[in-house]
């Protein structure tokens, strides 16, 4: 699925602006620890947090993660969103909660890890 | 190839810049052109003993050697050490404060995250006097 298709699903708004839109996501992780995303390895993935700082960001830079959602209504801090710029990472933010967001991502066939 | 080495410095307390000289390190990687999962590998390693540096040893230093079939990272502080390796290597066990936990970190999967992306861990400490990390990752097994 495509990040514009994600965001249209949990109604989310985009807040980078130089993220590939092609990127296709395949997987997602749902956290707001970031030891436990290091613990979760697949490719082309989603980050679900309900976590803002800048550690997210470096999280999903080490982790390789594409895009991250942040939900239940919070929103990236500007030095974050200069942060994922720089790096291509997307950044969404959505008012579903975390359960919710990840559940329309699941049904729509977004798996996890060990699927 | 000659040997590519690179020393940082690991500020304390401070999460805003905990992570660069991983960030930095996973750049020159993949600048090797070295394979996305070995890149992968060493970043979640050194980033997580870096975190740890940050979070439990006052900051630290981050000693870095690459040659063409391995990297080796040495991550070290002068912090209060580990008390009980065997206990610190166990997954959820963590001696992190509710501080650190609302950062997202102090879930006690550092140490246990590090060995499992290293090919090598190997770690010295000492009370009272600090701790070193070392880390090694082969590019090809």
């Amino acid at each position: 699925m495509k990040i514009p298709e994600i965001a249209q699903l949990i109604k989310a708004e985009i807040c980078t602006k130089n993220h590939d839109p092609d990127t296709e996501i395949l997987s997602a992780c749902s956290a707001d620890l970031m030891s436990d995303v290091m613990a979760f390895s697949k490719s082309n993935a989603l980050l679900l947090t309900g976590l803002v700082n800048p550690q997210v960001i470096r999280t999903a830079e080490m982790m390789d993660i594409k895009a991250v959602v942040f939900v239940r209504g919070k929103k990236p801090l500007e030095s974050m969103i200069a942060m994922a710029e720089e790096k291509g990472i997307a950044l969404l933010a959505t008012d579903y909660p975390l359960f919710v967001a990840s559940g329309k991502l699941y049904q729509n066939g977004i798996r996890g890890r060990g699927e | 190839m000659s040997t590519i080495v690179r020393d940082y410095s690991i500020p304390a307390n401070d999460f805003t810049i905990a992570g660069e000289a991983s960030s930095s390190v996973r750049k020159l990687l993949s600048q090797l052109g070295v394979s996305p999962d070995v890149v992968k590998r060493t970043s979640i390693a050194m980033y997580e003993a870096e975190i740890n540096a940050v979070i439990h040893g006052n900051g630290g230093k981050a000693h870095v050697e690459i040659d063409e079939s391995k990297i080796y990272i040495c991550i070290s502080d002068e912090g209060p050490g580990i008390a009980d390796l065997d206990l610190a290597m166990q997954e959820g066990y963590s001696t992190a404060p509710d501080s650190i936990r609302e950062m997202g970190f102090g879930a006690g999967m550092g140490l246990s995250n590090i060995k499992k992306n290293s090919d090598i861990l190997y770690i010295e400490t000492e009370i009272n006097k600090g701790t070193k990390v070392n880390i090694t990752v082969f590019f090809s097994k």
